[in-house]
């Protein structure tokens, strides 16, 4: 199994920490994991994308041009990375400030109105976990055991009394995804 | 097994280098390497370990700081990325002139001048063929993966202090940047004064009443002398070419073709293998690991029995000449690169392939 995963959003949104802890926890459960982000004069015009690949064996190239899922939380990087998920793969985008919707006939495509429901529930911090709950419900590529593992080891121990928090917004994406498309 | 870590490359080199009982690091910061330096400050080894860390005024200064270290039999490293290293040129001929060990990072970026912060390959020359004045080598370790960061660190200490040479570790912005699973090695304590002396009879340690001083010094004004100093160079290079090649070959076995490629373009070229193969074409990957030494019998032997050779790097050409002074005519040999921080995708590769070296 290999899973070959682009994250992008703007700054701030947690892109890079919610590939960071995937990773981790991908980690933690002995599996090979590579976490590639954009970084320099792209990073500082405001937009981040990181490429997380998850697998079973050695992995080779930590540089794609082609991703099995995409996670896509603004405009922009739904403009660049709609047309570079493979056919048959998946599609997660949060709604809130995308004004072209998908258009790709051969992929699956879900929607999480994350924002929303972390602002609701003043979880706004934790809103990048909610999309990552998303993901994994559909894709639960490691155990709940290594998620909270993974947390540990990713948050500085200042933040470990957010775990909790993360934990939750994890359990709350996996009821938020609605499918707009699905393939046989 | 080790302790299992999610890190990014330059924190992974820089943890390292504290658990391979370095003594001091010097150096000043620039992108993308400055997380060497800034995760030594925040893991203070100087409060655990003893190792000192300082940022110096300039890159000058490091490379002579790291002189003036190595001369005491010290372990020694700095780190720096493409313009910071070829202000460092100076003194790495100096410690080469003058057998210091010592351990150099190199995060490689895109130029020439001040480039771009982009991972590229092009220091290729600078590092393998002698960036500075005077006949001398430098051992150089290419690694193409975070994993490898951490393993060279170590190795390139050991290797500096066996043949008493500088060691470059030549990595690149996207190794430095990206995370990987490593798996740490434990750590090994720093020598102490008795043992540093008893390992480095050549070290600056201290006159005692029973032997001369030693001099530590790349200068000799008497020709015959100098070329006695040459001489040694030349001797210990030839040891260290017959003896320290390290590479990979991957799919090769019943490859009619292969791409020869170092640090992240050969993990590129190991998607570009799946691809390839899919598609019927048995294509290989050879990546020497030490660029110099570099594997010429290797290289040499594998020409011999393959239809091509696609020599991939993030740079205008530069391998491809060792490459081809070591397989010789017998065999087609082209190059693919991209340049200036733009990295070649896995599909690009295997297009490349398909038309320099199979159609072409």
């Amino acid at each position: 199994m290999t899973e070959e995963i682009i994250i992008a959003g703007f700054g701030g949104q947690g892109v890079l920490s919610m590939g960071k802890i995937l990773a981790y926890s991908g980690v933690m459960q002995n599996k090979e994991v590579s976490w590639m982000p954009s970084y320099g004069p792209e990073m500082r015009g405001g937009t981040a994308n990181v490429t997380v690949i998850v697998s079973d064996e050695r992995i080779s190239s930590p540089i794609l041009n082609a991703f099995d899922t995409a996670i896509i939380l603004n405009q922009q990087s739904m403009d660049k990375f709609e047309k570079t998920v493979k056919p048959g793969g998946l599609l997660i985008y949060d709604p809130n400030g995308i004004t072209h919707h998908p258009t790709r006939k051969d992929i699956n495509i879900y929607s999480i109105e994350a924002a929303d429901e972390a602002g609701k529930l003043g979880l706004s911090k934790v809103f990048n976990m909610i999309v990552l709950g998303g993901f994994l419900h559909l894709k639960p590529l490691v155990a709940p055991e290594f998620i909270h593992k993974g947390l540990e080891k990713s948050l500085p121990a200042r933040h470990h009394k957010l775990i909790p928090d993360n934990e939750r917004a994890i359990d709350i994406g996996k009821g938020l995804l609605k499918p707009l498309q699905v393939l046989n | 097994m080790g302790e299992l870590r999610l890190m990014k490359g330059n924190e992974a080199v820089a943890e390292a280098a504290i658990r391979a009982g370095c003594d001091g690091y010097f150096g000043y910061p620039i992108t993308p390497q400055s997380e060497i330096m800034e995760y030594l400050m925040s893991e203070k080894p100087y409060e655990t370990t003893g190792m000192v860390v300082l940022q110096a005024e300039s890159e000058v200064a490091s490379i002579n700081m790291l002189y003036g270290g190595a001369g005491t039999g010290k372990r020694v490293m700095t780190s720096s990325s493409s313009p910071g290293i070829s202000l460092m040129q100076e003194g790495i001929s100096y410690m080469a002139g003058a057998e210091l060990p010592a351990l150099l990072v190199n995060v490689v970026r895109g130029g020439p001048g001040l480039g771009t912060i982009q991972p590229s390959q092009a220091d290729y020359f600078q590092s393998v063929k002698g960036g500075g004045h005077g006949d001398y080598k430098i051992i150089v370790l290419a690694p193409a993966s975070v994993q490898e960061m951490a393993d060279f660190a170590k190795l390139g200490f050991e290797l500096a202090f066996k043949y008493r040479t500088p060691v470059m570790i030549q990595s690149d912005g996207a190794i430095g940047q990206m995370m990987e699973k490593v798996e740490l090695f434990d750590p090994i304590p720093r020598r102490t004064e008795e043992e540093l002396i008893a390992q480095c009879p050549w070290a600056a340690t201290g006159k005692p009443k029973n032997r001369d001083h030693i001099i530590i010094t790349s200068l000799d004004l008497d020709p015959a002398g100098q070329e006695r100093v040459n001489l040694k160079l030349q001797a210990k290079y030839r040891q260290i070419e017959e003896k320290e090649v390290l590479f990979e070959e991957i799919s090769c076995e019943d490859a009619e073709y292969v791409f020869v490629a170092f640090g992240l373009s050969a993990r590129i070229c190991q998607k570009s293998i799946d691809m390839a193969r899919a598609q019927g074409i048995k294509v290989g990957l050879f990546r020497p690991i030490t660029l110099y030494p570099f594997p010429t019998k290797q290289i040499a032997a594998l020409a011999k029995k393959v239809k091509g050779m696609l020599v991939v790097e993030m740079n205008a050409g530069q391998m491809i000449e060792d490459v081809k002074l070591s397989a010789g005519c017998s065999v087609k040999i082209e190059h693919y690169g991209r340049f200036g921080g733009i990295i070649p995708a896995p599909d690009e590769v295997v297009r490349a392939l398909e038309k320099q070296i199979i159609g072409g």
